[in-house]
């Protein structure tokens, strides 16, 4: 006999497959999107300004190499273009977000925050995806 | 006494067919719980309500969370 000690909230929070008469609610792990520019600390903000402008979101996320999020680039925080490493440049610590909330929950925190964009990891903090406020309101409503 | 696992061990087990139970009360099971899990409520666990399980194959509990 085992025992899952973290129990369902984990995994739920792992944004992984579940049954049940709410296993297709809207939640932020089925808004989310995976397709954000990551970065690495060393990298040059050149570079990530350049992935950054051929992608869909104003920012990108710098992990570690095991993909745990340390923290936010903002394109804005990359001009003027320079060989400076995103280290320098990045907000540390963004606030992240687990998967499992629901996404009325989310986008009401966010606009608490005045927060436009979530970042979505799981509970030992690896990046998942980014989701958009809009969207998730639009999400909330539908 | 139950051996204590995390998510890969847990994956690992489900590959290997394991049998998985929800032990929280089925109001807390019905709305979402892990694909294939059963629900045994911790509170009518007996004999009887644990016949459903195959003692030749790993068996995984989980309630919530940790706590």
């Amino acid at each position: 006999m085992y025992d899952y000690v973290p129990g369902k909230v984990d995994w739920l929070a792992h944004n992984l497959e579940v049954e049940g008469e709410r296993a297709n609610a809207p939640t932020l792990g089925r808004v989310m999107r995976d397709d954000v520019v990551r970065c690495a600390p060393t990298d040059p903000a050149t570079a990530v300004l350049e992935s950054i402008e051929g992608s869909p979101y104003p920012f990108a996320v710098m992990t570690s190499a095991d993909g745990t999020v340390l923290g936010r680039v903002p394109a804005s925080a990359l001009e003027p273009p320079s060989e400076t490493p995103v280290w320098d440049v990045a907000e540390p610590g963004p606030k992240t977000f687990r998967p499992h909330h629901s996404v009325e929950t989310v986008a009401r925190q966010l606009a608490e925050k005045s927060l436009r964009w979530a970042i979505v990891t799981t509970p030992e903090g690896r990046l998942l995806g980014v989701a958009s406020r809009a969207d998730l309101e639009r999400a909330a409503g539908s | 006494m139950a051996t204590e696992i995390w998510l890969d061990q847990l994956l690992e087990l489900i590959d290997r067919d394991a049998q998985v139970v929800e032990v929280l009360p089925a109001d807390d099971y019905g709305p979402v719980h892990l694909p294939g899990a059963i629900n045994l409520p911790l509170r009518q666990l007996d004999e009887r309500s644990v016949a459903v399980l195959d003692r030749t194959r790993p068996i995984v509990v989980y309630c919530w969370d940790s706590l």
